[in-house]
């Protein structure tokens, strides 16, 4: 299986600290590709730098092959990425509906077009209805996103994400903040999703992480110290000993 | 341009330049502690200069007296101003900040109006600053100028010695950074806000009060100083007092070499400028990336 | 209830013009001059809200806009007059030219950096027309014949009162429309949450930039009223007094909407007229700087949500229901205290 998105020796600089040190990886379609860590492991750098909200100072990223390391956010959005965010980034004051029926708009922008109506756009609700049923939150669209529960406003962060139909998703942090139900209702929304996409997870909650990853890599100070399935990960004495061993 | 004349642009350039870090440092420090934008900067400038007019024929001779008796009443108007004012401020988006402060610039206007009315005045340098000294053969330069060069100089060192040697500099670093955290730590930042801001004010009415005697004091003057100072923050940083140094310093020399060599287009010059840092770096040339 | 309150949105600004357009012949010339002078301000701050209302860009310099507007007019008009067929497209045209000139440069900065570099521009434009020959400095220059189109003759009242109130017709409509379209959309969505555009696949930037050349050619528009009608032009057009007013008529009205902008401009020349008509407030008059400027900071400290905000405070709260994208709840609705 080829590999969606290509990582290769991705590097960031800050002056002189090295927040992301060489990092290889890839996502693969039908994969949940999990990235752990502990705090200031580089996670969140690497995260923005795949989005394109952080320049990288060296290394290759490639989509299909494609190589995408100097475009802009918005053009890697276009080509197929999606990124949900750790702090909930969506509309608060439109409805959940709306939420991902402007997002689905960027595939579809045509902003000349002023004698319609922006709620009128076919292929923009369509988009949105998919990804608010995805999401299950077909019940709550019309309800202001503002107002939604905070596990509800995670699912709408994915819905969102999933409204520009993108290949791969980026997802930092999706289960912030949830319960057990919550949790339960994401990681099947997120199986579900793994058939038909590429997902890179960044998470803390290592019980789920365990479940639903098929590969996971580890990062200490910016580096990978180790990359393989659950088993092979859980096994290892380097991960034990940097991460796993200072939990609970 | 010969050696004497070229001398006396440099001069001139640098003290101009001075000259707005003073007000300029104020405007970049209230900004980026507190986060207020503050229009209403250059009234204090102006009410800097209005005071010298005010107080010089009280203090005769007594310059540096007056100067001190100046930076006290403006720190007090500032202090006073911060906590009837300002300190709403603070949570309100920039956008009412920017109108808020606007009011309050037609408040000072009409002030200044009703008390000093609408007259253009001049204020004479004390009698041991008059005069000038010679500059290579042909130029002679005005003591006076120099004089206000070497106490921006003194101040610009005194700012630095108590942002970065100081507890109370520390506080206010400490403050522009992480607000909530400074709170936790016991220090008082209303308090902390209220000295910067009253600082800050100073800063400006005593750049004001230096530049009476060079320039002439009349009611534009507030106006004028506060787009130069915000051309100044913006090829700076926000926030950067150094920057603010560096940028001013620049628009100094692009200022007073443009008039020499371009005359009538040479106020375009800091908007050049300004744009060409826009193109290169939009955060300014010291100020932090968003 | 939200069909009324919508009904009511779209049918009432209409109704309102019809009605001005009928009251037109029996307004007294003081009057309709004033009525004039206050819609070709309207159109000027509708021009602004398109920047700011919708898409949350805080431009302290557009009155610049405004004023090249005027002076390409002037200038073009030059000592014979000109057809309004090439003179308004001049005036909204040099406009437009210098709205894709600083909003490429503003754009690249955010916040407060954004407000000071637009003001900054906007200065540059004064003192390209105060201080240098090209605009006849600080007096300004006189136009000696006003535009013309066939029998449609600038220097008419008649002609000037249906000019604009047409044009601002013209404008609201436009902006409506833009508002509700995908455009306005996206506007609206990098006003509520730029970073979410981005992620989404939006190029924020060129939309940005398109509103702020649109607003800048719709100032222009009102330049070249305000040209035609005063017949002269000068720098304080675009000195930076007028680009803190026109942000003030805005928050005056209320933020978000369009009628704001309308009501704002209104509102705020008859405030200033009020503030210094010494039959109305005495010798308070010689002090409007005075009360104009408390005035401004207790409007903008008690009433962040402009006249419109206290209309809505009045009539009932919305019930959770969703928000339209300029929201003013039904009027109708159940009373809350």
């Amino acid at each position: 299986m080829s590999a969606l998105l290509s990582v290769e020796n991705l590097t960031r600089r800050f002056g002189g600290l090295v927040a992301v040190n060489a990092v290889t990886l890839d996502l693969r379609l039908g994969e949940v590709h999990a990235v752990i860590g502990t705090n200031g492991a580089g996670k969140s750098t690497l995260i923005n730098m795949l989005s394109g909200e952080i320049d990288a100072s060296s290394g290759r990223i490639a989509l299909a092959g494609e190589d995408i390391t100097t475009r802009a956010q918005s053009h890697r959005a276009r080509a197929g990425i999606g990124r949900s965010y750790q702090r909930t980034t969506i509309f608060a004051e439109f409805t959940a509906r709306e939420n991902c029926r402007l997002a689905a708009q960027a595939a579809n922008p045509r902003p000349w077009a002023i004698w319609q109506r922006a709620q009128d756009c076919a292929a923009s609700n369509a988009a949105a209805e998919e990804a608010l049923g995805a999401a299950g939150l077909r019940v709550e669209s019309d309800r202001v996103a503002g107002t939604l529960s905070h596990g509800a406003k995670r699912q709408l962060e994915v819905a969102m994400c999933l409204a520009t139909r993108p290949r791969v998703l980026l997802l930092d942090e999706p289960l912030a903040g949830m319960g057990a139900e919550e949790t339960e209702r994401m990681l099947a929304l997120l199986t579900q999703l793994k058939a038909t996409h590429a997902i890179l997870l960044v998470e803390h909650d290592m019980d789920a992480v365990f479940r639903i990853a098929d590969r996971i890599t580890v990062m200490v100070n910016g580096a990978v110290i180790a990359t393989g399935d659950p088993a092979a990960i859980r096994g290892n004495p380097d991960v034990r000993q940097a991460y796993l061993g200072e939990e609970h | 341009m010969d050696v004497g004349t070229f001398l006396v642009q440099c001069l001139n350039a640098v003290q101009y330049g001075l000259l707005l870090f003073l007000v300029a440092s104020g405007l970049t420090l209230i900004f980026g502690i507190m986060g207020v934008i503050n229009l209403a900067h250059g009234s204090f400038y102006m009410l800097g200069a209005y005071m010298a007019f005010a107080l010089s024929p009280l203090f005769g001779d007594q310059f540096l007296v007056m100067l001190v008796a100046g930076v006290v009443l403006a720190a007090l108007f500032g202090y006073v101003l911060e906590w009837a004012f300002f300190s709403y401020l603070y949570q309100r988006d920039h956008l009412q900040q920017v109108l808020m402060t606007y009011g309050l610039i037609l408040v000072f206007e009409a002030l200044r109006s009703m008390l000093v009315g609408n007259d253009v005045h001049g204020v004479k340098a004390p009698p041991w600053l008059e005069g000038s000294f010679a500059l290579g053969e042909l130029m002679r330069y005005p003591w006076y100028r120099l004089f206000a060069s070497a106490a921006c100089i003194v101040l610009a060192l005194g700012l630095y010695f108590v942002v970065n040697r100081t507890r109370l500099g520390m506080m206010i670093r400490a403050g522009a950074s992480n607000r909530d955290m400074v709170r936790g730590l016991g220090i008082d930042i209303r308090r902390l806000y209220r000295i910067v801001f009253a600082a800050g004010v100073a800063l400006a009415a005593l750049a004001g009060m230096i530049a009476a005697p060079m320039s002439s004091v009349y009611p534009g003057m507030g106006g004028s100083v506060l787009i130069i100072c915000f051309v100044v923050v913006v090829i700076g940083g926000v926030g950067s007092i150094t920057g603010a140094l560096v940028a001013s310093l620049l628009v100094g020399f692009v200022d007073t070499f443009g008039k020499v060599f371009f005359a009538e287009l040479s106020g375009m010059g800091i908007y050049v400028l300004m744009a060409a840092v826009l193109i290169w770096r939009p955060e300014g040339l010291m100020g932090r990336k968003t | 209830m939200k069909n009324i309150s919508a009904t009511m949105r779209h049918w009432l600004p209409l109704a309102c013009a019809l009605a001005l357009a009928a009251l037109g012949p029996w307004m007294s010339p003081y009057l309709a001059d004033f009525v004039v002078k206050v819609m070709i301000l309207s159109i000027f701050a509708l021009s602004l809200e398109l920047l700011v209302g919708m898409t949350g860009l805080v431009s302290l310099g557009h009155a610049a806009f405004y004023g090249i507007g005027a002076y390409a007019t002037v200038l073009g008009a030059g000592r014979d007059g000109g057809s309004i067929a090439w003179l308004l497209p001049l005036a909204m045209g040099s406009a437009a030219a210098y709205a894709l000139v600083v909003g490429a440069l503003s754009l690249r900065t955010r916040g407060v950096y954004f407000i000071m570099v637009t003001l900054a521009f906007a200065q540059m434009a004064f003192f390209v027309f105060h201080d240098t020959p090209f605009g006849g400095g600080s007096d300004g220059i006189y136009m000696y014949v006003r535009p013309t189109l066939g029998a449609i003759d600038m220097e008419s009242r008649w002609v000037q009162f249906y000019g604009v109130l047409g044009a601002l017709v013209g404008t609201y409509g436009l902006l409506a429309l833009i508002r509700r379209s995908r455009l306005g959309a996206a506007l609206a969505g990098i006003r509520v949450n730029e970073q979410r555009m981005r992620a989404a696949g939006f190029a924020v930037y060129g939309y940005k930039l398109a509103a702020f050349v649109i607003a800048g050619a719709l100032a222009g528009l009102a330049g070249f009223l305000v040209a035609s009608r005063d017949g002269v032009v000068n720098p304080e057009l675009m000195a930076w007094h007028n680009s803190g007013e026109v942000l003030l008529m805005i928050i005056l009205g209320g933020l978000g909407h369009l009628r704001g902008a309308v009501i704002g401009a209104v509102a705020f020349t008859l405030l200033k007229e009020v503030l210094s008509t010494h039959a109305l407030v005495g010798p308070l008059a010689d002090q409007w700087q005075l009360t104009l400027g408390l005035a401004i900071i207790a409007f903008v400290a008690l009433l962040p949500k402009g006249l419109i905000g206290v209309a809505a405070r009045l009539s009932p709260a919305a019930n959770g229901a969703a928000p339209k994208l300029d929201a003013v709840p039904a009027p109708n609705a159940k009373v809350t205290p």
